[in-house]
């Protein structure tokens, strides 16, 4: 039933549709991130669409791609039970340039949606009425949820006192108890830090 | 004495000066449910503008989860919605499984099933029990919580632990009912009924209690369904739409239950719409106990995605390597992206998960229900009284945990 | 009329050294400090549940005298610091903390609020004693209301002598060390291979 959506927007926007795919029953449609507005429009208020409710707003980044960011909408209609889902390719691959069109004209739950985009990733929502950080605080500098983002690097608000015995930072690196085949782009491991991690004797046990 | 400047029919006269007043209802307040600063404008006691702000307890659930391994992000899970933290582990699970293209055990779909509702009864009754303990009703909450801790001895024989389990895994759960399962979930189920309806008979005939939520915090439907509610709060609004009904998932095409629908979405419906749904969880509970095998497995027969057992792990070497590379490396999703939505306490919970692959997720992205129901808080309190915003507020069943994540 | 010194004890202008009455006395304002309790609960995050288990009927703080609640620093000697603190709420703690007035003891529920818990990433203070001071430590995700009623007895006990160190909350029965439990001996052998 959501084949019939990849074929009206296929036949209605067929300059806009980038590829399309289905995997696991998910209908989902690239499209070009200029058309955003528009092709949100048309799922609202087609009759074959009715795309009551915009079920989630969210991205991924793809560092290593140009563009860098997937802007990823999943919508459902409560009238025909249809979903789809949504996506478009934004951002240049040094994280700036992530722009593309806000749908709070068209459904509310996109306000809140977006601004957490916005503060986790970096993503512009033109035409959000008020795009600030929502789960951070102001003064936080950068986007977390972006790759290069290091997981451990905090901002403290409040400076940590200086009492005694109080353990600063955990007693193991960052990459402790992590799995061995994952990909960690933001710490590469020093010589210095081998060297410590050995027993401080290059290697020797 | 001198004259007075101004007369009394001057002073009378002109205009009193109204100034509105920024109130900040902090992060921490007893009636936030402890992590979210609503400052509102208000004129008197009426709220002309507010500001809902969350994000106080912002854990970086979805940063952690890239970090471990796709079992490993179970705890987090967890603690996203923890007053009923056994639907969030299912509703991971359930995602990961679609995207392998597994289907677990019958045993496991029915085990799944009571455990869950359970969990929902668990959330209603902290809800509701909350709700109206700052409406100053405390006993109906002492009443639940003495049923919630009754559910939580339950909880602690078949996982471990009363709150936070780490219960389901991928292609199962992690150890069968134990012996008296049955007997004991119907014991308690039993008197949860009974609480519910003390409850009832205490507060639905009680002026004090109905005039505080009565035509208080009115959503409209049509607002409710562009503002993304789902969940007993767009049922209070008049929507039937329950995920278990529209889009059924484990065996919920196969039991029978009413879905509770209210009529005019304020705060008593939210209430009451809670209330009979923790009635009809029984309900189901019920069947899927007759139904649910006494033998069989649990976890689904697939040595990749299952750890193998302990004693096979210390003597074949087989189940040892299989066992180092599912934890070490993390059990293999296929490549690709996947959206599954399950009906959690507070409506559609989903997971979008994407992966590249390898052990590791790539992104897993969850659609917390309550974030964009707290959205529209500020619909719903703008206009009303500085008051209001306790029922309303209660009726959202707001977790920071999975608001923030 | 002087500079105030000390508590106002019954036996004004008496020798410096601390007689037996003044010890009496203190003794007796310990007591009365220890069994009424007002907490703060700073509540945020799933440790809530416990903390509602707590006040409940069946695991009930009634029966140590910290039942009441009190939601304003002003009327509150002890701060539950219940849950994890992000980074955004640690202002808030820290301004919660030094409005309460002295006495005041700190009570560190839960592992996140102990030590950051295993969030330990861009967003949570990595326990709060980083911020304020601790008195208890009641590790736990979540902990038992059994535990935390030995955290609340431990308080107590703490409370009476006079003593600022801080304390953890320990399991009373190591399982490491019981041989009930059975986790130093593996079963041998298969029963199925």
């Amino acid at each position: 039933m959501a084949q019939a959506l990849i074929e009206l927007l296929q036949t209605k926007f067929a300059d806009a549709v980038q590829e399309t795919h289905a995997m696991r029953g998910d209908e989902t449609v690239v499209v070009d991130p200029t058309r955003w507005l528009e092709i949100a429009r048309c799922l609202r208020d087609d009759d074959q669409a009715q795309m009551s409710v915009l079920v989630d707003l969210t991205a991924v980044d793809f560092p290593d791609r140009d563009p860098r960011f997937e802007v990823v909408a999943h919508f459902h209609s409560l009238g025909l039970g249809h979903r789809l889902r949504l996506k478009a390719k934004v951002g240049k691959p040094d994280g700036s340039g992530a722009q593309i069109a806000s749908l709070t004209s068209l459904w509310a739950s996109a306000n809140w949606l977006e601004r957490e985009c916005y503060d986790m990733l970096g993503v512009q929502f033109s035409g959000h009425p008020d795009l600030r950080r929502i789960l951070l605080y102001p003064e936080f500098e950068g986007h977390p949820l972006r790759k290069d983002y290091p997981a451990h690097r905090t901002q403290p608000l409040v400076p940590y006192r200086e009492a005694e015995n109080i353990e600063k930072l955990p007693p193991f690196g960052p990459d402790e108890g992590m799995p061995f085949g994952r990909r960690w782009r933001d710490w590469v491991p020093e010589e210095d830090d081998a060297d410590e991690l050995l027993g401080g004797s290059k290697g020797q046990h | 004495m001198e004259p007075l400047e101004r007369t009394l029919d001057d002073i009378e006269a002109a205009e009193p000066q109204r100034e509105t007043m920024l109130v900040n209802i902090g992060p921490s307040h007893p009636c936030t449910h402890g992590t979210v600063r609503i400052v509102v404008e208000i004129d008197g006691e009426s709220i002309q503008r507010a500001d809902v702000q969350v994000g106080f307890l912002h854990r970086g659930f979805e940063k952690m989860a890239e970090r471990g391994t796709w079992a490993q992000v179970f705890p987090y899970v967890d603690r996203c919605n923890y007053v009923s933290p056994l639907l969030n582990n299912f509703g991971y699970a359930l995602a990961c499984e679609k995207l392998l293209g597994i289907q677990v055990p019958e045993r496991c779909v029915y085990y799944r099933m009571v455990l869950s509702e359970l969990a929902r009864m668990v959330d209603h009754l902290t809800c509701t029990g909350a709700m109206v303990m700052e409406l100053a009703a405390f006993t109906p909450f002492l009443w639940m919580m003495k049923g919630r801790d009754m559910v939580y001895d339950i909880f602690e024989e078949e996982t471990g632990a009363r709150v936070t389990h780490s219960f389901g895994r991928i292609g199962g759960v992690a150890k069968p009912p134990s012996r008296g399962f049955k007997e004991n979930v119907a014991a308690v189920v039993v008197k949860l009924l009974e609480i519910v309806d003390e409850v009832k008979r205490l507060l639905y005939g009680t002026r004090v209690f109905l005039d505080r939520v009565e035509n208080v915090g009115v959503m409209a439907a049509e607002d409710a369904i562009s503002l993304g509610w789902t969940g007993p709060t767009l049922r209070a609004c008049g929507v039937p739409y329950d995920v278990r009904r529209a889009h059924p998932y484990l065996a919920y095409d196969q039991v029978e239950f009413d879905v509770p629908v209210g009529q005019a979405g304020d705060c008593y419906d939210r209430f009451a719409v809670r209330l009979e749904e923790v009635i009809q969880s029984a309900r189901i509970i019920e069947q899927c106990l007759e139904r649910l095998p006494d033998e069989g497995p649990v976890c689904v027969d697939d040595p990749r995605v299952v750890l193998p057992p302990k004693d096979k792990v210390y003597t074949t070497i087989e189940a040892t390597i299989q066992h180092f590379k599912l934890i070490m490396e993390g059990l293999k999703m296929p490549a690709g992206e996947v959206y599954s939505y399950t009906e959690a306490g507070n409506g559609e919970l989903g997971f979008y998960i994407v992966s590249d692959g390898s052990g590791t997720p790539y992104r897993v992205r969850i659609r917390p229900p309550c974030f964009l129901i707290t959205g529209g808080l500020e619909h719903l309190i703008t206009g009303a009284m500085v008051p209001d915003i306790v029922p309303c507020f209660g009726s959202l069943n707001m977790i920071g945990g999975e608001c923030d994540r | 009329m002087g500079k105030l010194k000390e508590r106002f004890l019954p036996v004004i202008g008496q020798a410096e050294e601390e007689g037996v009455f003044t010890t009496r006395a203190e003794d007796l304002i310990a007591w009365g400090q220890k069994y009424s309790l007002f907490a703060y609960p700073f509540v945020t995050a799933c440790c809530a549940m416990e903390y509602m288990s707590i006040a409940s009927p069946r695991y009930d703080v009634a029966r140590f005298g910290a039942e009441a609640p009190r939601f304003s620093p002003r009327q509150s000697d002890l701060i539950w610091i219940v849950g994890t603190v992000s980074q955004r709420q640690a202002p808030i703690l820290k301004r919660i903390y030094t409005q309460i007035a002295e006495p005041k003891w700190v009570l560190s529920f839960g592992t996140c609020a102990c030590s950051g818990g295993f969030y330990d990433n861009y967003a949570t203070v990595p326990g709060i004693d980083k911020i304020i001071p601790v008195d208890i430590y009641i590790p736990g995700c979540p902990p038992r209301p059994e535990a935390i009623c030995d955290g609340l007895l431990l308080l107590q006990d703490k409370i009476q002598t006079r003593d600022r160190t801080p304390g953890v909350v320990k399991p009373r029965l190591d399982p490491a060390s019981n041989p009930k439990m059975g986790i130093t001996r593996l079963p041998r052998g298969s029963k199925g291979a």
